[in-house]
């Protein structure tokens, strides 16, 4: 076969093991731009990591050998008091159900604007097809805004407590799940939107029968995982200003040793929730998005 | 046919009855789980606490800004200073040009023919269409004489007077009596007053900049600008800088560093590339642990060794993410077509040679996309890891926010953040796209 194509002579035929030969130097360039790369993300992290070492006021070094002294403390602590612990963790339980009421109300509220929002946002089944792009920036700008800034303005004015936080949270829920739930009505199907307008259907009633039975359970899983997200975020609002768990930690950490064994007793109860919300959310967003319901 | 139609229908007739009840009960439940989250949250008590009058101080001092002009009453010295602060105090006998002072009497220009004046019996204000109000000493206390009845815009205590009018507040008090006039725009964002280039129009500037003399014969204008401007004392702007850079380098180190130790582990963590079992199960648990910790705990536990800055948030990010990258990295892996692998095996290739030959090629794409998804949320959180380790524009807005009065600059930082959060994002995409070929 190759005599055919290029002829008897030898000389004419493809040699891919030739230093000079047109693939090899493309695989050559490969590997220089790929080795070149590597170093420049190796240097970019070394020196990375040494100017955020120059700039912060323990060394990291010096710091690896006191890792463990604060768990220690803390764990040592509470395992001298640790009768106490059941009796402090059934008393911080009503934090932690603010804590979770706080994701929940923010997820509930976030989702079903975000569901709302994202019909506006997708091509196709927009009402309004003309505000796509700006509706597009103000989603984008809702995404953008870190919690913790809306909820630290917001308790000037709403003094602290959950709110401030439900209202942080609920603002970027909108922003990421807008984004998330109209990527997947993008893909939607069409036809059953297309049949309802031929019978008259308004839009409202094309988005409830047409899209949404088609979206359900994708835009149900992400608002799950959200919620997952949200109850970490809203622990960590408590931490730097609103209520829940999340304050009540800091309070046990501002008071230092001694209350040790209040601090580990939110850890266990905080630690015991994420872990089985992110097993249960796991286990339904399976279910949902794989179908095998029964 | 009957009877079987009958066996048929029951089931599709009851689930359609317990679609009808579910339809039915989802919102009675919903509505009562918020019924019972407002009482807990309490919702109307909120109401009554809400403070009103902060929320217009934070949305007057977002946008605009006051010039204070203040006199002294003990000893009749009259400043000016913008926002009242001492970076912002005119030098000692200047003022605005809408203030004038000739020896003891003031006289403030509000506009719209409002004028304030302070002379030693005490202060008027003159307010159009309602007439003079006119404040004398009075003893220990003060004495107002102003046209009856008393608006509700004008407050009179035993030793205190204030007016509060569309163009400007005024207060008089046994100690000192003061004017606010109000200003859109954040006051000195460009030059502080102790710059030649301060209050000078863009043209004017401009003119300085192309073609003017020299106002410092030491530097040209242009660099002038550019250093009276970067060094700032009122709005920090080499510090806002640095602390944007080094949120970014948080969550960069965080992100990067977190998918370097995570892909060897995923490796030793998937079942198809590491055969020994209780390893992988104790790997799993591992990184259900620390994704269970949570970052908040991370970060705690990492100040208390290495101290505030931002290597410690860069460091609490690398851990979080090290629990979710070895998750997702190691199902990634489980996922590959495993006839690259058998392709790669049957020319004699070793595990390392497998995993660089026939696994890495499959899963990269997955992983780089993954990988920067994380970046752009990361550079969100590390505003929220910054304000608790101490570093980056985090903890320069938390600070603002604390003083509760500098709302210019807090709103100044969120307009950053999220600018920055935004360009992290179109970075990351833009970058997805590069690699794997789509948006």
């Amino acid at each position: 076969m190759v005599d055919i194509a290029f002829g008897p002579e030898p000389g004419k035929r493809p040699d891919p093991s030739a230093p000079g030969h047109a693939v090899m130097q493309a695989i050559r360039r490969r590997r220089l731009y790929g080795g070149l790369l590597l170093v420049i993300f190796v240097a970019v992290m070394a020196s990375g990591f040494q100017v955020a070492q120059d700039r912060n006021a323990g060394d990291f070094l010096e710091g690896l050998s006191r890792l463990d002294d604060f768990p220690r403390e803390v764990l040592s602590e509470a395992w001298a008091n640790r009768a106490n612990l059941p009796r402090l963790m059934w008393e911080h339980l009503p934090s932690l159900v603010e804590t979770i009421n706080i994701a929940a109300v923010s997820t509930l509220f976030g989702a079903l604007t975000a569901a709302l929002l994202a019909l506006f946002l997708t091509r196709g089944l927009a009402p309004f097809p003309r505000l796509i792009g700006l509706l597009r920036r103000i989603t984008d700008a809702l995404r953008a805004v870190p919690e913790i800034v809306i909820a630290l303005v917001l308790i000037f004015i709403f003094g602290s407590g959950p709110i401030p936080a439900v209202i942080a949270i609920t603002i970027h829920t909108i922003g990421v799940l807008g984004k998330l739930f109209s990527e997947v009505a993008e893909n939607a199907d069409l036809k059953p939107v297309d049949g309802l307008a031929s019978v008259g259907a308004t839009w409202g009633k094309r988005m409830w029968f047409g899209i949404l039975p088609q979206v359900a359970p994708n835009w149900f899983s992400y608002a799950l995982l959200r919620f997952e997200i949200n109850v970490r975020a809203s622990a960590i609002l408590g931490f730097v200003g609103s209520g829940g768990i999340g304050y009540d930690l800091k309070i046990a950490m501002q008071w230092g040793a001694g209350k040790y064994d209040q601090v580990v007793a939110i850890f266990i109860i905080l630690f015991l929730t994420i872990v089985l919300i992110d097993r249960l959310s796991d286990r339904v967003r399976r279910k949902l998005t794989h179908g095998d319901a029964q | 046919m009957t009877v079987l139609a009958l066996t048929d229908t029951a089931p599709v007739l009851s689930r359609m009855h317990r679609r009808r009840w579910m339809a039915l009960s989802v919102p009675v439940i919903l509505l009562g789980y918020l019924a019972y989250v407002a009482l807990a949250f309490d919702v109307p008590g909120l109401v009554q606490k809400a403070r009103m009058d902060n929320a217009a101080i934070l949305v007057s001092d977002f946008w605009s800004h006051k010039v204070h002009i203040t006199r002294d009453n003990r000893t009749g010295t009259v400043v000016s200073a913008i926002e009242g602060e001492a970076k912002g105090t005119y030098p000692a006998g200047t003022h605005p040009d809408w203030v004038s002072v000739q020896s003891d009497v003031t006289t403030i220009d509000l506009g719209g023919g409002h004028v304030v004046t302070y002379d030693p019996a005490g202060a008027r204000y003159l307010v159009p269409g309602y007439g003079t109000i006119d404040i004398t000493r009075d003893g220990g206390g003060v004495k107002v004489t102003a046209p009856e009845p008393l608006p509700d815009w004008i407050n009179v205590a035993p030793n205190r007077v204030s007016v509060t009018t569309d163009h400007g507040r005024f207060a008089y008090s046994r100690s000192k009596v003061e004017t606010f006039r109000y200003f859109a725009g954040w006051e000195l964002f460009f030059f502080t007053l102790d710059s030649p280039f301060s209050g000078k129009s863009v043209s004017e500037l401009a003119g300085l900049a192309l073609w003017g003399d020299r106002v410092d014969p030491a530097r040209a204008n242009i660099v002038a600008m550019a250093q009276d401007f970067w060094t700032n004392k009122m709005w920090r702007h080499a510090d806002v800088a640095w602390a944007i850079f080094e949120t970014i380098l948080m969550a960069v180190l965080g992100t990067f560093g977190a998918a370097v130790v995570s892909l060897p582990l995923a490796f030793m963590a998937a079942r198809n590339t590491n055969p020994v079992g209780p390893l992988r199960f104790a790997l799993r648990r591992v990184f259900d642990f620390v994704r269970g910790v949570d970052a908040l705990i991370w970060t705690i536990i990492l100040s208390r060794a290495f101290g505030p800055g931002p290597m410690t948030g860069a460091l609490a990010m690398l851990i979080t993410d090290v629990g979710s990258f070895g998750k997702t990295f190691s199902e990634a892996l489980e996922n590959i077509d495993e006839k690259q692998v058998e392709g790669i095996r049957s020319t004699g290739a070793n595990a390392v040679q497998r995993a660089r030959f026939g696994i890495l090629p499959q899963v990269v794409p997955v992983l780089a996309s993954q990988v920067l998804y994380f970046l752009e949320s990361n550079t969100r959180g590390a505003t929220v890891v910054g304000a608790i380790v101490g570093g980056g524009i985090g903890l320069m807005l938390t600070q603002a926010i604390q003083t509760q009065k500098d709302w210019e600059e807090v709103a100044y930082y969120m307009v950053l953040i999220v600018l920055m959060v935004m360009a992290m994002d179109s970075l990351s995409g833009w970058l997805r796209a590069r690699l794997i070929g789509r948006g």
